[in-house]
């Protein structure tokens, strides 16, 4: 049996065992739950770490989102699979909770006066006007640094449609149901976020590689 | 030769480009097209670089156990969870919120009408003023305890911490429903060190029961570094000071007296 077929065999099992679980809970056996709990935690905890940025809110997404899914399940029936659907009601929760959280900072902080005209909201005006030297970069760390602070300009709805189709492979239509747009819509969040990605991100990878190149010519 | 856009070759990367077959052939000719989209592979493949924590192995055990005492309230039979003893304390203070806020209307009714809003936003935050108070009282003791916990002997090899954790379990439940109410209310700043103190309460409630030596010197070290039972004891100065404010003082009663004559 080769890795593909024995690959698509373990799918269907999980898919058909999902199926069991969701059945026996709306039968009203709670545990039978649990099967589902801690099948598809880790998934969901990598696309909330993903989109909210830190591990106190994704943990509070995963929760939410099991939470919810307990609730909805008799609207969930027998439509795709558990893990598709759990994974859209969290990227739902994430967009609230992203939201919220927004929100709570713009009370803390008094507006800065680079703000007012907008200048500093746009991550296209972010990118730095000159590279920095390797040795200011202490590579990796300022790169990641750099990469964290790209992801977090972006708006809630490119963040959410970068993460699940660059991350986790989601397709356009799934995507736009999430953000509740059209598929044109969606297409074009994707884009903007991966021309703000690249427009914020570019000069330090290339200083990376340039970096990593004279390293090895030395 | 007319060159690929940006915008082209990201859709096309992201396999959802009108015309994939056109973009692919065209990527086959063109070398300036094809250093393009490697700019935009190398940011990408930079970009999958960024680690995600690894929750733990124990992690679908761990959301288990925080779910499932609040499935039920979630399934419809929201009243029983409520019946658990230790959300009573936390349900008691939103029903007290709400005939408090009904009994000052009622009191104040014949008044003028921003008096009446006045007193009842008065009441309102009186009550909770007091609940949270209580809340951060309970979570800087379980909070002091830990920080001075230590291991009985010098051989003693690991210290059961399962008192403090189940306290922080309960703490956590009833912090999550302070937060929102301090959000409701617009208090963002009680609401920014009531999410501070979840985090904390979070990391101790998902500790385990036994912990060595040196993970309790790493938790304390968690609570001292975040400078959390600082803010918790100054947030509950401040509310204690509020809770004086917010008194009825004798003048009103006496005026409300006279009124009613």
């Amino acid at each position: 049996m080769n890795r593909m077929q024995k690959s698509v065999e373990s799918t269907q099992a999980i898919l058909e065992s999902d199926a069991i679980a969701v059945e026996r809970t709306l039968a009203g056996d709670r545990d039978a739950y649990r099967v589902l709990v801690e099948r598809h935690s880790h998934n969901v905890f990598r696309l909330a770490y993903r989109m909210t940025g830190n591990r106190h809110d994704a943990e509070e997404v995963v929760q939410e989102a099991f939470l919810r899914g307990y609730q909805k399940l008799r609207q969930f029936a027998a439509r795709s699979n558990f893990g598709t659907w759990v994974y859209r009601i969290a990227a739902n929760y994430a967009i609230d909770r992203m939201r919220q959280r927004q929100k709570e900072e713009a009370r803390r902080e008094a507006p800065r006066a680079e703000d007012r005209d907008g200048m500093e909201n746009d991550p296209l005006n972010r990118v730095p006007d000159e590279a920095p030297t390797p040795e200011r970069l202490t590579q990796s760390m300022e790169l990641r640094k750099q990469m964290e602070q790209a992801l977090a300009a972006l708006s809630d709805a490119e963040r959410t449609a970068f993460v699940m189709r660059h991350w986790e492979g989601c397709g356009i239509e799934e995507i736009a149901e999430v953000l509740k747009s059209s598929s044109n819509a969606t297409k074009n969040t994707v884009f903007r976020a991966v021309q703000k990605l690249r427009r914020a991100l570019q000069p330090f990878v290339e200083t990376g590689a340039q970096a990593r190149a004279m390293g090895t010519e030395s | 030769m007319k060159h690929m856009s940006e915008e082209e070759l990201i859709a096309y990367r992201e396999g959802v480009a009108e015309q994939q077959a056109v973009i692919s052939r065209h990527l086959a000719a063109c070398e300036e097209c094809r250093g393009e989209l490697d700019r935009i592979e190398a940011v990408l493949a930079a970009l999958d670089t960024l680690p995600v924590p690894e929750p733990g192995a124990d992690y679908g055990r761990r959301v288990w156990r925080e779910i499932a005492p609040r499935l039920a309230e979630r399934s419809g039979r929201w009243w029983h969870v409520w019946m658990e003893p230790r959300r009573l304390a936390a349900a008691g203070v939103i029903v007290t919120l709400i005939v408090a806020a009904f009994v000052a209307g009622r009191i104040t009714r014949p008044g003028k009408t921003s008096d009446n809003i006045a007193n009842q936003e008065q009441v309102r935050e009186r009550v909770l003023v007091v609940a949270v108070g209580e809340h951060l009282g309970h979570s800087e003791r379980m909070l002091v305890e830990l920080s001075n916990a230590t291991p009985t002997g010098p051989t003693e090899k690991e210290v059961n911490i399962s008192a403090e954790q189940r306290r922080a379990e309960d703490l956590l439940q009833e912090n999550r429903l302070y937060r929102q109410t301090a959000l409701q209310e617009g208090d963002a700043g009680l609401a920014s060190v009531l999410d501070e103190l979840e985090r904390v309460l979070l990391d101790v409630a998902h500790s385990p029961e036994e912990v060595t030596p040196a993970q309790l010197e790493a938790i304390q070290k968690k609570i001292e570094g975040r400078g959390i039972l600082f803010k918790v004891r100054v947030v509950n100065k401040e509310l204690q000071q509020r809770q004086e404010a917010t008194k009825p003082t004798q003048s009103d009663s006496t005026e409300r007296e006279r009124n009613k004559v």
